[in-house]
């Protein structure tokens, strides 16, 4: 093999990992497009789509709710004493409702559901990957990824925009209960400035950016469990930790990219 | 355990005699029909990073029959298997399919193959979070429209055959090894597929068990015709139920035929594999092998040769095997087989040499014996099988296994095959024997 100049090497480096990049994005691509037909073709996996929205959305409502509560909580003591200043506190709703409805219920939605439901797809998918049952399906002329990845697809595309409802509405309730109940603003006024303030097409926004993220945390985790055999870091149950960690990290990082670019075109 | 004398059956030998001549009616008719392989490898290999795992293999695979792939651990034997079901893709070379190229097929015609196909993996592969009822339905589920009810039946049916119907609501965690081996053969069989691999089925499971298996494939195999590729180690037992035995060493075939064929190889590394793997007895009746009993046999010859000592053969039979299993069980089946082999040994002379000869069969040795009294040792056998237990057979509404008994003197140079065939012309007496 012919040697490389010391000078180019970075360069190349670069180029090499560029493509690695390119590649890799790719692969999720028609991963997803894949996925994503095949939640259409005959037959329909109703019943694996209703197992999925009970495990991805129903059981993680408890710590939606928590986390919207604590959110709205906290964004109406801050938004609090910020307006108070220039005798703005009547905004409060305004504020603590289109920041929720806007940005922060899409994407905690996103990111609280990713650790809660997104890590035990890869891990799933993994395991089942490292103990040969998807070689299995293939076995018996089942497609894996229709019968894995189309159903949990389709469960995070039905739950995402409903948790992000349920987030947004919780955590309007969190800060009416700082804003009205502790620091003493009318609730007819805190009420009013939300219907005043928020439009069809904040809500329309926050929808749009809760599809995106359920694809790509449906995508993303269901891709790192299912390729865990091709890693080159690690095999077996090590694998495994190491797709389960790639999926959060990599969607988490996704969300927060796709959010910035979403608001941009959004706004 | 109880043996009871009965009359010779005539209908029931005849029953027999016309089972056996459809069978070999359908092997005829298979092995005309065979002059292609239905697989056939052409000079594939495949390499994973510096390990060259397939050197070059060339293997035909023939409709209707058992192939068993023996060969060293970790010598590439279940990367084989997995190129034949398009697991894992050759890096060179061609894999033929009904004389057609698998690489050269369109998606549609790899489909239709593959749905021909079943695969029973050697850690099962078993769907953890399903139940054994799912994992066995789930194959009928997907890929068939089907009722639910129909489903359940042909689920039901195939656990029943495998005593799996207790533990239909269990999950594979809660399942022994043995267990799970079951269940994936179950699965693997709920299609009723042309052809199915098996990825050391046997690997890990009791003598009982083992045999239960072996004795299932073989006895499928009979009955849906289909064919089967085995990889496995269990020799000599493998034998007994494969048409043909490849060797694969080094990555490549070094040996190719019938089971008779690689028992006699003269390559010595074949030689030294084969009697390397035997063992001494056989896991389930303590006898010897069969090859470990053509060589007492030999011995015997020499004998007769140098001093002029006479000797025979009893052939012990158990005719009615199949119903048996499919009455009382595989597993049932084979721990009856083993008692019924203890009792035989604790009945005979300190002299006499018995080995397991194929699935159903006992052949006894009785060196310095004429056919006389070899006629003499078998009245004696059956007879202290039926007093050791008369008492407890009154009450039977039982399962018995039918046991035949043909003797043959061995004449000088006399092959053992010509024994033997003489032993089985002449079987003159069924007996059963209690097994429930």
């Amino acid at each position: 093999m012919e040697r490389m100049p010391i000078v180019t090497m970075p360069l190349s480096a670069v180029g090499r990992l560029t493509i690695s990049l390119i590649q890799e994005m790719g692969r999720i691509a028609i991963f997803f497009f894949y996925a994503f037909f095949h939640i259409f073709s005959f037959p329909l996996q109703i019943s694996k789509i209703v197992r999925q929205v009970y495990f991805i959305g129903m059981k993680s409502v408890f710590v939606i709710c928590l986390t919207g509560i604590s959110t709205g909580m906290v964004l109406g003591l801050q938004g609090y004493y910020t307006l108070v200043k220039f005798g703005s506190e009547g905004l409060l709703g305004a504020a603590v409702s289109l920041t929720l409805i806007r940005e922060m219920g899409p994407v905690l939605t996103a990111i609280m559901v990713t650790a809660r439901a997104g890590s035990a797809i890869a891990a799933e998918i993994g395991i089942m990957r490292i103990s040969e049952q998807i070689d299995a399906l293939e076995t018996m002329d089942i497609d894996p990824i229709r019968f894995l990845a189309s159903p949990r697809l389709a469960a995070s595309l039905i739950s995402f925009p409903l948790l992000t409802a349920i987030f947004d509405m919780v955590g309007i309730y969190g800060g009416y209960l700082t804003g009205s109940v502790l620091l003493g603003i009318s609730p007819g006024i805190y009420f009013s400035r939300i219907e005043s303030s928020v439009e069809m097409i904040d809500i329309n926004g926050g929808f749009i950016k809760s599809f995106v993220f359920a694809a790509i945390v449906a995508t993303i985790c269901c891709f790192q469990g299912y390729y865990t055999h091709k890693r080159s870091g690690g095999f077996g149950a090590e694998g495994v930790s190491l797709s389960t960690t790639s999926a959060v990290v990599i969607s988490c990082v996704l969300i927060l990219i796709t959010d910035y670019i979403l608001t941009s075109f959004l706004l | 355990m109880t043996v009871l004398f009965a009359e010779n059956d005539s209908s029931f030998s005849f029953s027999l005699r016309s089972l056996r001549s459809l069978r070999e009616i359908e092997k005829t008719k298979n092995y005309a029909m065979n002059n292609q392989p239905l697989i056939q490898f052409k000079n594939v290999f495949k390499t994973f990073g510096a390990n060259h795992v397939l050197n070059g293999i060339d293997l035909r695979i023939y409709k209707g029959e058992i192939t068993t792939i023996i060969g060293k651990s970790g010598g590439g034997k279940s990367v084989l298997l997995k190129h034949i079901i398009g697991l894992i893709q050759p890096d060179a070379g061609t894999i033929l399919f009904q004389g057609r190229s698998v690489s050269d097929m369109k998606k549609s015609e790899k489909k239709a193959m593959k749905q021909k196909f079943s695969y029973m993996f050697q850690g099962t592969a078993l769907f953890d979070s399903m139940t054994v009822f799912e994992n066995i339905a789930l194959p009928l589920k997907e890929k068939t429209a089907l009722p639910k009810a129909e489903i359940r039946k042909k689920a039901d049916e195939k656990m029943e055959q495998l005593d799996l119907h207790e533990i239909n609501d269990k999950y594979p965690s809660q399942l022994s090894g043995g267990m799970k081996k079951r269940v994936s053969l179950a699965r693997a069989l709920i299609t009723d597929p042309e052809i199915v691999l098996f990825d050391e089925p046997t690997t890990g499971l009791d003598p009982i068990r083992k045999n239960a298996v072996h004795s299932m494939i073989s006895d499928y195999q009979k009955k849906f015709g289909f064919t089967g590729v085995v990889v496995s180690h269990e020799i000599p037992d493998v034998f007994y139920i494969s048409q043909r035995v490849a060797m694969l060493n080094e990555g490549q075939i070094l040996f190719e035929g019938t089971p008779e064929e690689i028992q006699k190889a003269s390559n010595p590394l074949v030689k030294w594999f084969i009697q390397g793997m035997e063992s001494r007895h056989d896991g389930l009746t303590g006898m010897m092998p069969s090859s470990q009993g053509e060589k007492r046999f030999m011995e015997e010859m020499a004998r007769m040769r140098r001093h002029e000592n006479v000797f025979s053969l009893i052939l012990l039979t158990i005719e009615n095997i199949d119903e048996v299993n499919h009455g009382a069980g595989y597993e049932t089946t084979q721990a009856a087989m083993k008692n019924f082999a203890d009792r035989v040994r604790c009945h005979l002379r300190i002299t006499d040499i018995c080995s397991r000869h194929g699935m159903n069969k006992i052949m006894v040795i009785l060196p310095n014996t004429d056919i006389e009294q070899a006629r003499y040792v078998r009245s004696k056998l059956a007879f202290k099988m039926e007093t050791e237990n008369a008492e407890k057979l009154k009450s039977a509404q039982e399962i018995y296994f039918s046991i035949s008994a043909g003797i043959a003197e061995a004449t000088k140079d006399s092959l053992m095959e010509d024994v033997l065939a003489q032993a089985e012309s002449n079987k003159n007496m069924n007996y059963n024997f209690k097994i429930r």
